[in-house]
């Protein structure tokens, strides 16, 4: 049984409260440090390159736009569609993603069917909250695609090896401002396959992957304030055991995504390179 | 009891339609009777007696069914033989936020059958929550020549194919309402099927689809439609298209703009500032998205007499939401994102005295590093500035205690009171303590509450508390709360007006379940997912309670024991027919 934590560089990009997922026994962690064309973009963006067409305009509410985008299996353009009704599994959620999610990522990236991805309570008893419609939600993604900040600046294709894709800047911040690059954090999200709700970690506050992976196993698998232990039933299976997730013997992978769209393992390249 | 549901199981000998009653004073009753528009009034006049069931039910033109399956088509068209209007709801509420799996049911198509059959002059269908499919769209084209209005509200399984087919056959519709579905938008051509020989439409509400349409045919549809008097496009319809639209359809009175974000010259701001003020007749105004700060006081000629408002796609912040509303005095309904923060909402105090309804949606509602949006100080500026609210959707991720007790002292006549703390689970931020008290003041102070959704850290307290005091309570809904049985116990023997009751995620079990035993037949349902029940709970349930419906969805890889999901409703059509493998009925 595998969980699964998805790391995706930027911020943007929401999906309505129901794609979230639950942990489903083939999940694995992933983490994705994807290339964001801007900063406070949807991930979703990254693999297909996409330009949203007219330009970027400077959204005077930045951190308005962006939503965490949580990546599962429901978001792969290959079970799902970008509304609700043709989801075709019955036993998962209808989930209108959005429908710019890279198609790289499909192949690459999801390690369990839609099918097997149900909204069990326990681990994933957020499924579905903050209780807002999916078309709401959907249509916050498609705002905030439209309203990236200028300033960000795309440099990725400089960049040949896969793991310095990693900007040098602060993903994390939603105030607007141009030099963002001047800032010394690196923030990625991180997402726990079945957890919709994601968590920020700095990776240049962490010197090597055992941190990294220490704050990952205390923000995911222990019990957080964002989880609510009372409908918590799963969660004692996903008890974490100290630096497991990096030596295979976790219930969880922590892996992530690179620019190009292919899941890769945390751990292959040095941590210098990060 | 707001449906006919419960009384059809009565009187069942009444429902040959041959026995309509001879004599004059039923005609004339039928006559009196037909002004009752209200479907509590109706079925309270159907109780009364054989006479006044059998006039109601001849009068009757409009039904409303809370739920599709409480019910058969044909049970409904035996009784009530001159339905024109049809209102139908179908799934549970929480498949809104995909808590139920794809292919659930609730198609329209077999109700669709039935009507053309019975109902040939079907004039009206409104739906929500429920599925639709093309076919059964060309159906409904086809079935029924005077059919008028359609609106589709939180449906799926359709497409604008559909839309399309509506659109050209439908000679007589006035209303074409598409919101919020899951919609396979295939593109925007739907739009110009409307034939140039058709005028009579009165409501055109196409906000949600994203697909761009033929703005030519939309400007000579509105043009020609004169008696047009709500319009909501979608994004793809610029500024200076919107000019271009409200020009010819000044008589509109709800309004839905596209994008609001278009760069303008400044002769055609000048022009979209001159038609706005001509129409004079806008009271609701929506869409605005991507709004800008700068070209917002080109609404303030409309802001005069807007009741309603809806800003919930444009993420404004807090100054630019203040200058807006300096000018929305008679503001009735107001809808934000908490882009607007506590600043915003302290506008809204001082320049919306006469507000009743207001909801903050949150712009970004998963990031946790979010530390903006809106707080308790939002709300409570709100309460002191609108003392009429009485209507309240807040999404904030912190709430005190002291916060809530004020707010209703100072609000005392909320009656939907929907409070989303967005962190499950969590306390009063300042005191640490669970968030009891809140409610408990809500429940206590405001006693005509219908509608409650609770959320943060919450005990049995809570519980005890509305099944105390709410005695006007018809809705609750129920996440990550309660710490035993008796919480929802207390609910259930408390509240004698509930109607719907939805759970999820909390430590209710068994004991919880079957305490609504004497209660789920005067209900319309009960959701519990994520909860502690089990199945032999609910076979138990089923046993012993045979009219309700009892059914269980459970998830991949859960215990055989576990009833992950249970929606339970009451029925006089008997266990559902097309109910799906995975539902299963007890």
């Amino acid at each position: 049984m595998q969980g699964g934590v998805v790391i995706r560089v930027g911020s943007g990009g929401g999906s309505e409260s129901g794609s979230m997922s639950t942990v489903s026994r083939e999940d694995n962690m992933v983490v994705s440090s994807e290339d964001s064309s801007y900063p406070d973009e949807s991930e979703l963006e990254l693999g297909l390159g996409l330009s949203l067409g007219g330009g970027f305009k400077i959204q005077q509410v930045s951190r308005g736009g962006q939503y965490a985008r949580i990546l599962t299996a429901k978001d792969f353009p290959s079970v799902v569609s970008a509304d609700a009704s043709s989801s075709p599994s019955p036993s998962s959620s209808s989930s209108s993603s959005s429908s710019s999610l890279s198609r790289a990522n499909v192949t690459a990236g999801t390690k369990r069917s839609a099918d097997s991805v149900a909204a069990a309570n326990g681990s994933s008893q957020v499924v579905g909250w903050p209780p807002i419609r999916a078309y709401r939600m959907n249509s916050m993604v498609n705002q905030a695609k439209a309203v990236a900040t200028e300033g960000f600046k795309s440099t990725m294709e400089n960049h040949k090896n896969e793991t310095s894709m990693l900007e040098k800047r602060t993903i994390g911040s939603y105030q607007n401002s141009g030099n963002s690059k001047l800032r010394k954090s690196l923030f990625v999200k991180v997402n726990m396959d079945g957890i919709p709700i994601g968590r920020k970690v700095d990776l240049n506050a962490h010197e090597s992957y055992e941190k990294l992976a220490k704050t990952l196993e205390d923000m995911f698998l222990k019990n957080t304030t964002s989880v609510n232990p009372v409908g918590s039933r799963v969660r004692e299976h996903e008890v974490a055991r100290p630096s497991k997730l990096l030596d295979g013997s976790s219930d969880f992978v922590l892996t992530y995504e690179d620019k190009e769209g292919d899941w890769m393992l945390v751990g292959d390249v040095p941590w210098e390179y990060v | 009891m707001e449906s006919s549901e419960v009384n059809m199981s009565r009187d069942s000998s009444e429902l040959d339609e041959s026995a309509r009653g001879s004599s004059s004073p039923d005609l004339a009753l039928e006559r009196v009777l037909s002004l009752l528009k209200s479907h509590r009034d109706r079925s309270s006049v159907s109780l009364v007696c054989k006479d006044w069931y059998n006039a109601e039910r001849w009068s009757r033109t409009h039904v409303f069914i809370g739920n599709c399956y409480s019910v058969s088509p044909e049970i409904v068209a035996r009784r009530f033989p001159k339905i024109r209007s049809v209102t139908l709801k179908g799934k549970p509420r929480f498949s809104d936020f995909n808590l139920v799996p794809q292919n659930w049911g609730a198609d329209i198509h077999p109700w669709l059958v039935v009507f053309a059959a019975k109902y040939p002059f079907l004039e009206e269908l409104r739906l929500k929550r429920m599925t639709i499919s093309d076919e059964s769209l060309e159906f409904l084209a086809v079935s029924f020549p005077n059919f008028k209005a359609l609106s589709l509200l939180s449906c799926d399984g359709f497409s604008t194919d559909g839309l399309a087919i509506i659109a050209t056959h439908c000679k007589n519709l006035t209303e074409l309402d598409i919101q919020e579905n899951g919609i396979d938008d295939k593109g925007g051509s739907w739009l110009s099927c409307f034939p140039e020989s058709f005028t009579s439409l009165e409501a055109l509400n196409f906000a949600n689809l994203t697909s761009d349409i033929n703005f030519d045919a939309l400007e000579r549809l509105v043009g020609r439609c004169k008696s047009m008097r709500v319009l909501k496009v979608n994004r793809s319809i610029s500024l200076e298209q919107l000019q271009r639209l409200l020009v010819n359809a000044l008589q509109l009175a709800e309004l839905g703009t596209g994008s609001f974000s278009q760069e303008l010259t400044f002769r055609q701001y000048e022009e979209l500032e001159s038609t706005l003020s001509s129409s004079k007749n806008i009271h609701t105004l929506s869409g605005l998205w991507e709004a800008k700060g700068l070209h917002l006081p080109a609404l303030y000629p409309v802001c005069t007499h807007l009741t309603f408002l809806s800003l919930s796609y444009a993420p404004l912040q807090s100054g630019e939401l203040a200058k807006l509303l300096a000018h929305c005095p008679q503001l009735r309904r107001l809808w934000v994102l908490d882009t607007v923060e506590d600043e915003g909402l302290e506008a809204v105090g001082s320049s919306c005295p006469l507000l009743e309804e207001l909801r903050v949606f949150p712009a970004d509602p998963f990031d946790e590093d979010i530390i903006h949006g809106v707080t308790e100080a939002g709300f409570v500026a709100v309460s002191y500035g609108c003392p009429r609210l009485h209507y309240v959707l807040y999404f904030c991720r912190q709430m005190t205690n002291a916060a809530v007790a004020t707010i209703v002292q100072n609000c005392p006549d909320f009656t939907h009171f929907r409070l989303c703390i967005m962190d499950p689970g969590q306390p009063d931020y300042l005191t640490n303590e669970p968030m009891d008290e809140a409610f408990g003041a809500v429940v206590k102070t405001c006693t005509k509450l219908q509608r409650l959704s609770v959320s943060g850290l919450l005990t049995d307290l809570t519980f005890e508390y509305i099944g105390r005091y709410a005695k006007n309570l018809e809705t609750l809904s129920v996440a990550f709360a309660g710490s035993s049985d008796w919480g929802m116990q207390c609910v259930l023997t408390g509240c004698p007006k509930l109607r719907k009751l939805e759970i999820r995620d909390c430590p209710f079990g068994n004991a919880a379940l079957l305490s609504g035993l004497d209660k789920y037949e005067s209900m319309r349902s009960l959701w519990m997912s994520a909860c502690h029940v089990t199945m032999d709970g609910c076979r138990q349930l089923a046993r012993e309670m045979p009219r309700l419906n009892v059914e269980v969805m459970k998830e991949d890889g859960s215990d055989d024991s576990e009833a992950d999901k249970v929606y339970v409703y009451r029925s006089i059509a008997g266990p559902r027919r097309d109910a799906p493998p995975f539902v299963l009925t007890l």
